[in-house]
């Protein structure tokens, strides 16, 4: 397995959680779902930019 | 303009009190129990069906995602990251004890994702509890 499909893994499975726990409505839980994902996936490729550019 | 189906369906501070008083009867940690011992297994209990079955579906999918990277059950806490990771790692409930028996887990973390996999076990077990505690506000109420 990749790095990378171990994150894209984690947000799916964390995102899942959190949409069902923190809101009420099934599309309310979708968007959050959705919302957590990309914050968790983006936030993973910009630190990953963001060591790479340090590195050199 | 509010109709008459309007009014008798509108939830008034009488009858919000009955259904919180209705909510309170029976053992209201039966779900908080349930759930953090098999997950999903407080919002089955509550009828919450396809909640519980995502929530098993991704603490259990998370979980064994875990041990399939060779990630390690913390049993022996040595400092206080360990003590920290043994607690995320009970909040899997059975699985963890059934894991523990089976003897599935790696001793020590060796390869790259072996570390990635003790995370996904901890972060498994920490979700579980977070689903649990969500069953738990469903049973009193406190979430529709």
């Amino acid at each position: 397995m990749t790095h990378f499909a171990a994150v894209l893994l984690f947000a799916l499975f964390a995102s899942t959680v959190f949409g069902i726990t923190m809101r009420e409505t099934p599309m309310r839980m979708l968007r959050y779902g959705a919302y957590c994902f990309v914050l968790f996936v983006g936030s993973a490729i910009a630190l990953s930019w963001l060591m790479f550019l340090i590195a050199r | 303009m509010a109709t008459e189906e309007n009014k008798i369906a509108a939830p008034t501070p009488a009858t919000k009190s009955a259904a919180q008083a209705e909510s309170q009867q029976g053992f209201v940690y039966l779900p908080l129990i349930a759930g953090w011992l098999v997950p999903g297994a407080g919002h089955f209990l509550l009828r919450k069906w396809y909640r519980g079955a995502l929530l098993a579906a991704s603490i259990v999918g998370m979980f064994a995602m875990g041990i399939v990277m060779q990630g390690k059950l913390h049993s022996n806490p040595h400092d206080i990251l360990d003590i920290l990771s043994l607690a995320g790692d009970l909040g899997n409930g059975l699985l963890y004890v059934v894991s523990r028996v089976l003897g599935l887990g790696a001793e020590h973390v060796q390869v790259t994702t072996a570390d990635y996999g003790t995370r996904f076990i901890v972060v498994a077990g920490l979700l579980n509890v977070i689903a649990a505690v969500d069953a738990h506000n469903l049973r009193t109420g406190r979430k529709s």
